[in-house]
């Protein structure tokens, strides 16, 4: 029965976090960015749930519930937003964004 | 026991950098299901069983469900699902694999009672409640109004497509008419608009309903903030 260390976890939620970075950093579609936001926000909470676990107190299961809403309320906003833009540029691509004024 | 935690980060891991690297957005939808099972798996296994439903309640339910719609909405695939190539099995095949591993660890551990192998010991929905309405009762109150604002802009937004949906079609009647185009809200100025303006209105309001349904999904997370809000809204209206 030997315990998984601590760091661990805490690995774990880096890497997530940094594949979810390099997604929004090389995808140009729209959808695939706020896909890996919701990666990036899934690790942070990971990462916070690992820590909570690490002294056994719900303090990290709490701020993951918190994340867990704030994740729900920017999705449905985002594709809102993605709609909107694919109506309004006729494509996902976010370099289509620069040609916005105003 | 602790094999249970390393395969299931393991697979988080290849299913994440699988998502960011498909193609085809539903194909990425696959592996991100999958990506948000595997952190639920290491979730229980960090003796956190609670926040491990609420991560496949929420996540891979709700949230998931919302980029569906969405992607469905904007055809993304339609190229694909004319050659037969969304639902194609080899499609199928990567993630419901890696979800087979998944479901049979997740039996295994059950079965054992292998958990918090990471953590001190188990912490039970309870004691998060507890702590949920205690010290964080605050937190709760700004996640309810961020839950709304977020209902309100999801609104506000569909509002504004449907409008500039109107607008582009009544400059276009404009142009091919050569006339202002009167009570163009009525849809009947050319049968491909009326079944375009059909199409997006009730896609419209899959989406409202979707993002509602999302609102409500991580709203029943909070369950025993409903009595304060009523008697307050109560209150209001009388």
């Amino acid at each position: 029965m030997a315990h998984v260390p601590f760091e661990y976890g805490l690995y774990l939620a880096a890497a997530l976090f940094l594949i979810g970075l390099v997604g929004v950093l090389v995808r140009r579609n729209l959808i695939f960015v706020l896909a890996s936001i919701e990666i990036m926000l899934n690790a942070a909470g990971l990462g916070f749930v690992v820590a909570g676990s690490r002294w056994g107190s719900p303090d990290g299961q709490v701020m993951f519930i918190f994340i867990l809403s704030m994740a729900a309320a920017e999705v449905a906003v985002g594709l809102a937003l993605a709609l909107l833009y694919r109506r309004a540029f006729g494509s996902l691509d976010i370099d289509e964004a620069s040609r916005m004024r105003g | 026991v602790t094999v249970v935690f390393y395969i299931a980060g393991a697979i988080a891991l290849i299913s994440t950098l699988l998502v960011i690297t498909r193609r085809n957005t539903l194909h990425a939808l696959l592996y991100l299901v999958v990506s948000l099972l595997a952190v639920a798996v290491v979730f229980y296994t960090l003796g956190a069983p609670f926040v491990a439903a609420l991560e496949v309640i929420v996540y891979a339910g709700a949230i998931i469900v919302l980029f569906l719609f969405t992607v469905m909405l904007l055809n993304i695939g339609r190229d694909d699902a004319e050659r037969g190539g969304a639902l194609r099995a080899s499609a199928w095949i990567g993630p419901g694999l890696l979800a087979a591993v998944l479901l049979a660890e997740l039996a295994w551990a059950i079965s054992t009672g292998a958990t918090a192998q990471v953590g001190a010991r188990v912490v039970e929905p309870r004691e998060v409640g507890v702590a949920l309405y205690g010290p964080y009762a605050i937190g709760v109150e700004l996640a309810s109004t961020l839950l709304l604002a977020a209902l309100i802009g999801a609104r506000h937004l569909g509002q504004r497509q449907r409008e500039l949906d109107t607008g582009l079609r009544q400059t276009a009647a404009g142009e091919a008419i050569g006339g202002p185009a009167g009570g163009s809200d009525s849809d009947g100025v050319d049968s491909a608009a009326g079944s375009d303006k059909a199409a997006t209105s009730a896609a419209e309001t899959e989406a409202a309903a979707a993002s509602s349904a999302a609102a409500t999904a991580s709203a029943t997370v909070v369950p025993a903030a409903e009595p304060h809000d009523t008697r307050f809204w109560r209150k209001d209206d009388d």
